[in-house]
């Protein structure tokens, strides 16, 4: 595997080591994030005239899914404007650790030990999924939810140590994470050996020059992206330089074992069935699907929501676990049949985590092929949106009479088939790869869903 | 190399001429909020349709993607929308007047003679899947891409 460290480029290092721009970017996203929950709740109700449906769930989303995380991993939780006003409180300061003793307001409790997992983050994006309807269409509703969110993370940042409710509870955090494994792009120590020898771990604390991992999590211990949100607080307190920022291949983190995990795996599919249920939902042509899942609370709403969590928690990993028994069934067969002794048979369990991990690509790929339908249906309405943030009748920028028009309507649907049967490849030989750790041959059920998945979504978006 | 070439077959092998004289067909959409009735529509290729919208509740439009053409119709009053479907495919129309909160996801479906685009995407996933495990077979243990 070829690695190529960034900060041995000039200006990479003393840049990300600088806390300026980190700090302008991260601020002026909170500005806009502001911006988005005011134009929210005073803006017109129309949607896709206010601003904040429009520069969230079409901007920030587009940004989101079809650069940052695809090419940067947990790039975006760097500058997450979120989080920020917590941690500054926490802190005590908005820059470097402050050299005052003066106390600062928190808590600093330790999260708990039986929390100390993404649950709460699959439960917390299910419930905003079962809403996303309303939630995508009425300016007020995406208001009061990024409000919550930036209420509840400074809360968390009073009563917790650092930052919990990043690594914890965060709806958007949980599948930026799963992803960010796919990403080109790594934190890591350039010599384990090095930390080894250095006892202060002051990555993992913080000293004079920043702060101790605010994603507790320990850089010379770094096997895979999930949890490292790229802060680069670690490249400011290491003193002996041994931080890297490498290009990698992408997906490098699949192929490695270590920290594979139920409630990740369950992220997968919950991921996987969302994007398969939205491109029904949102782009199919049912308008009475369309009506129960925006008249949260009535007797048609309860039955989607029924339906919905039923497939993402109990359809999609049945049939998954399915196939991952079928493929140990046919692995046995094949190894009684022979001579060679397969290697130590994995439990069911343990079998069915680590082909999970196949779907994390598939999920990818879903998620882009339905973010490319609405993103360019509706980009247009960014231009109006920005010249007339609130539906006011401003005209800031000239833009606010723009038409909506849909843009590259030809084109679309073949970039959809591009992603999709890459994903599925993508997909088929991960799966391949993880069966092949412990015996063969045990991945073609697997890789038969991950087909049957993507051509349900191919029919859906394409057919 | 036999998987490229079938890729590259599969992928932008001429499609067939339609065999199906073109008709004319005037086909009507009602249009309330969220929802197109019928839905979806199919016609031939080549066939010279004209699409009538009745908008039944508020002002609505419809918006077909890659023919890019526009209607919209007040209610009460059907607009008409006329064109040759010489593009084979299953292209979305959407409403392209704000009516109401779902509006963004206001979606129906027209065919045009054989979704190539389709059948050639089910084709690739499937060379993808036999390229997949057979390149595994082959390459044992090795690590693959
Ligand atoms: S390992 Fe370093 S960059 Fe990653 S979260 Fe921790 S401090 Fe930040
Ligand atoms: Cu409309």
């Amino acid at each position: 595997m070829t690695r190529y460290d960034l900060t041995r480029l000039p200006l990479v290092e003393p840049l990300l080591r600088n806390r300026w721009p980190q700090f302008v970017t991260t601020s002026i996203a909170l500005g806009g994030f502001v911006f988005a929950i005011i134009a929210g709740m005073v803006g017109t109700p129309v949607g896709s005239r206010n601003f904040g449906i429009v520069s969230v769930w079409i901007g920030w989303w587009a940004l989101l899914m079809l650069i940052a995380v695809p090419f940067f991993g947990r790039g975006w939780c760097s500058i997450c404007p979120l989080p920020a006003p917590g941690e500054w409180l926490q802190r005590g300061a908005v820059l470097g650790p402050s050299t005052g003793t003066g106390r600062r307001p928190g808590l600093g409790l330790r999260w708990p030990n039986r929390l100390r997992n993404i649950w709460l983050q699959n439960g917390a994006f299910a419930v905003i999924a079962l809403l996303s309807v309303v939630v995508l269409t009425t300016p007020s509703v995406t208001a009061v939810v990024l409000a919550a969110l930036l209420v509840l993370a400074v809360v968390m940042s009073l009563i917790f140590e650092r930052r919990a409710f990043c690594r914890y509870l965060c709806p958007v955090g949980g599948f930026i994470g799963l992803y960010s494994q796919l990403a080109p792009i790594e934190l890591r120590v350039k010599d384990p050996a090095v930390c080894a020898c250095h006892t202060q771990k002051t990555c993992y604390t913080g000293n004079a020059d920043g702060y101790g991992c605010p994603w507790q999590v320990f850089p010379g211990g770094l096997v895979k992206n999930t949890f490292c949100g790229l802060c680069v607080e670690c490249l400011r307190t290491c003193p002996h330089d041994n931080i890297a920022i490498n290009l990698r291949d992408f997906g490098a983190d699949l192929s490695n074992p270590a920290g594979r995990r139920l409630d990740e795996a369950f992220k997968a599919f919950i991921m996987l069935g969302s994007a398969m249920a939205y491109s029904a939902v949102m782009l199919g042509p049912w308008g009475a699907l369309k009506s129960a899942a925006y008249t949260v609370g009535s007797a048609a709403w309860v039955i989607y929501a029924a339906a919905f969590l039923v497939f993402i928690f109990v359809v999609l990993p049945g049939l998954f676990f399915t196939a991952v028994v079928v493929g140990r069934r046919l692995s046995q067969n094949l190894a009684e049949n022979s001579t060679t002794k397969t290697r130590r048979p994995e439990g069911k369990r343990q079998a069915f985590i680590a082909l999970s991990y196949a779907l994390v690509p598939l999920g990818l790929a879903a998620w882009i092929a339905f973010s490319l339908s609405f993103v360019f249906a509706n980009l247009s309405y960014l231009s109006a949106a920005l010249s007339d943030p609130m539906g006011w009748g401003w005209n800031l920028f000239g833009t606010a009479r723009v038409n909506w028009t849909p843009y590259l309507t030809q084109f679309v649907p073949i970039l959809q088939t591009i992603v999709l049967v890459g994903g599925l490849i993508w997909a088929g030989a991960t799966a391949q790869r993880i069966a092949e750790e412990t015996s063969k041959m045990r991945s073609l059920p697997v890789i038969v869903f991950c087909l049957i998945v993507t051509l349900v979504l191919l029919g859906l978006l394409v057919g | 190399m036999t998987v490229a070439l079938a890729a590259t077959t599969i992928a932008f092998a001429p499609v067939p001429a339609a065999t199906v004289t073109p008709v004319e067909r005037h086909i009507r959409i009602e249009a309330k909020s969220f929802e197109y009735s019928p839905a979806v529509v199919t016609v031939n290729s080549g066939d010279r349709v004209t699409l009538e919208l009745a908008a039944t509740d508020v002002v609505h439009g419809l918006y077909l993607d890659g023919y890019d053409l526009n209607v919209t119709a007040d209610p009460g009053q059907p607009a008409r929308l006329t064109f040759i479907a010489d593009r084979p495919g299953a292209f979305r129309f959407r409403c392209s007047v704000t009516c109401g909160p779902l509006h963004p996801f206001m979606i129906g479906k027209l065919n045009v003679g054989s979704n190539w685009l389709m059948l050639r995407a089910v084709g690739l996933a499937a060379l993808g899947i036999v390229f997949v495990t057979q390149r595994c077979r082959g390459a044992g243990a090795q690590r693959n891409l």
